[in-house]
């Protein structure tokens, strides 16, 4: 099961991602006058590595999205930076993003929306090669067959319109047009939460098939934890803009670190909707991004929060190797633990 | 299969008109309508064919005459035959109803892209265009005809003014939704140029309702001729149009209703015909039916 590399430290990483925010501003009344901020994502830094996936999860409204596009520069962050091999490119536009864009491409959520109905198949998976060679066009025409060949769609689809697909087919439509560049890194924004989930699947199986035998890196943002954890190599948490852990699959699945990761974890293995057994069940609801809490952002509703929970938030930092944690549950080095965490 | 051998070209035959025939079920409502139209438009330029007299040949001894073998419709107060009378308006009616469909949505349609685009195009253009919806269009065409005269391109502009920002509004507010569509996310994520987005992506996804907005205007623009007409601020007197015809019998209308009825009749036949047209294709134009056809 294991495709691409685990230890991404060692390398350089493809992408980089340090201290990215993006914040909505509120306007109100007839001079639009900002009155409030949405702290969509605020301030979160991670890596990938070549031929790595790092999963993204959180619930909605949690900036996971933003948050991708935010690197895809399809919104303008607020702050930070975002490198790809090395590069700045969260503050290009016009021309040299376009050729960044060769490198980074993206599959979104909704296969219905995401393709236009009034373009042939061919035409869609074509573009990006129309946009950086429009000369040939019998070897675009070629290749985009050879690409829908890869992810199992007859050639005869490129003549076909998008409505004569269904939603998994649509979606390994979007996925071609992605692989059309031949990029290094695609953002996959929970391009399989629309789908049911025997096609889920099949088509992360295809994206996994498609990173070992193209070298792909991904960045995975979902919802669903069981397809994170099925094709994440590393898996980051996120909660109300921030990422509050950030670990290797196996030890964020086995051993969470973070209490709103062990509620979220305590919710997954749900084949029965009336069977919740052991489940941590949260209180109260996310709290608003336009006004988040003082001091831990996740204090309003963690069951083990302790008197420094509300006023000091705690950084997102390494507390084994290869796992970061943003709780002050595991914050050893200072001396000033708080009630360990019940096992 | 033995038919197939036998009679081979009567088969590939009525398997046309069998398309056909299930166009027409599939969408009654533009086939009704666009047969109307097309019997208008065919109307129009056989009308020199039809007349049974001229449209402008005074005849005083016949005047205020009622419907007859020798005048069908009658005739007016000039003893002019309202037939060939009638036959003749129709091509200022059509002229009208496509001449202010073709330039409102061509220019709306250019207004709409560019508000939809650029900000600073946008807050200045479209306080102009609400202060021009907010005058009622027939009071504005009239101010328009007052100052540039009467002539039928005077008309057709003047109303087409009139019609503009409600096209505006509409591309306007179909290229702000459209902006939004994940695959014009992609079409940016994938490199595509802003011209390019806006030619694939944008325009003729805000075509289908463009069209169906050309009918309403087509529709309304005729009866918005035959008022100017009417009230005297319209197509010049001596041109037979349909307002003008009615306006002339406006005081004769109890002597010799049919002066205005026929007239009216057509108009509203015309108006029935493109909203019916209009309707029809709004249905027909939806992206995953209209594939099919």
């Amino acid at each position: 099961m294991t495709i691409g590399r685990i230890a991404p430290e060692t390398e350089t990483p493809l992408l980089e991602v340090e201290n990215l925010k993006k914040h909505f501003p509120i306007r109100k009344g007839l001079f639009s006058r900002v009155v409030g901020q949405v702290y969509a994502v605020d301030g979160i830094s991670f890596s990938v590595a070549p031929n790595e996936t790092l999963g993204i999860v959180g619930e909605s409204g949690c900036g996971k999205s933003t948050a991708g596009k935010a690197i895809l520069n399809l919104i303008k962050p607020t702050d930070g930076e975002v490198k790809l091999e090395g590069k700045r490119i969260d503050n290009l536009s016009g021309a040299k993003m376009r050729s960044v864009r060769k490198q980074l491409q993206v599959v979104f959520q909704d296969p219905y929306s995401s393709l236009n109905p009034r373009l042939r198949v061919g035409e869609i998976v074509g573009e990006p090669i129309l946009n950086f060679d429009s000369r040939n066009r019998h070897a675009r025409e070629e290749r985009v067959i050879e690409l829908l060949e890869r992810v199992g769609l007859p050639a005869d689809a490129a003549k076909k319109y998008p409505y004569e697909f269904s939603g998994g087919q649509r979606q390994r439509i979007g996925i071609a047009r992605a692989l059309a560049l031949d990029p290094k890194m695609i953002v996959c924004d929970e391009p399989v939460s629309a789908l049911d989930v025997s096609v889920q699947a099949q088509v992360v199986n295809l994206l996994m098939d498609l990173q070992q035998d193209l070298k792909l890196s991904y960045l995975f943002v979902a919802h669903d934890l069981a397809v994170v954890e099925h094709i994440s190599h590393r898996v980051a948490v996120m909660y109300l803009g921030k990422i509050v852990e950030l670990s290797d699959k196996h030890s964020l699945f086995s051993d969470p670190l973070h209490p709103y990761t062990e509620a979220l974890l305590s919710a997954v293995p749900q084949p029965s909707p009336r069977r919740k057994p052991d489940r941590i069940v949260l209180k109260g609801d996310v709290p608003s991004p336009i006004n988040p809490p003082k001091g831990c952002r996740f204090h309003t509703r963690c069951p083990y929060a302790f008197d420094r929970c509300y006023v000091e938030e705690p950084p997102l930092r390494e507390v084994e190797p290869g796992r970061q944690v943003a709780c002050h549950l595991h914050d050893d080095a200072e001396g000033t633990k708080g009630p360990s965490l019940p096992s | 299969m033995a038919i197939t051998t036998l009679n081979p070209p009567r088969i590939a035959k009525s398997r046309l008109t069998g398309r056909l025939v299930a166009q027409i079920k599939r969408h009654p409502t533009v086939a009704l309508g666009s047969s109307l139209l097309l019997l208008m438009v065919a109307m129009a330029l056989l009308a020199p064919l039809l007349q049974t007299h001229g449209p402008q040949d005074i005849s005083p001894a016949d005047r205020l005459q009622n419907p007859s073998s020798e005048f069908v419709f009658g005739t007016d107060m000039l003893g002019r035959d309202l037939y060939s009378r009638v036959v003749h308006g129709s091509k200022i009616s059509l002229l009208v109803g496509v001449g202010v469909a073709a330039i409102s949505i061509s220019v709306g349609l250019a207004i709409g892209l560019l508000t939809g685009f650029l900000r600073w195009f946008d807050a200045i253009v479209m306080r102009i265009m609400d202060g021009l919806m907010s005058i009622p269009p027939v009071l504005l065409a009239i101010a328009l005809m007052a100052l540039a005269g009467a002539s039928i391109q005077n008309v057709i502009m003047a109303i087409a003014i009139a019609e503009i920002p409600r096209v505006v509004r509409l591309v306007r507010s179909l290229v702000l939704s459209l902006r939004e569509e994940p695959y014009v996310e992609a079409a940016v994520s994938s490199g595509t140029p802003l011209l390019r987005i806006l030619i694939r992506h944008i325009l003729p996804n805000t075509l289908a309702p463009l069209l169906v907005q050309g009918t309403y205007i087509f529709a309304s623009a005729m009866i918005l001729e035959a008022i100017l007409s009417f009230i005297g601020a319209g197509t010049p007197p001596e041109i037979p149009s349909w307002g003008n015809i009615m306006a002339e019998g406006r005081t004769y209308f109890q002597s010799a209703p049919f002066i205005i009825l026929f007239p009216g009749f057509f108009l509203s036949l015309a108006v029935l015909a493109v909203n019916l047209l209009g309707d029809g294709l709004r249905d027909a134009l939806d992206p995953r039916l209209a594939r099919r056809l």
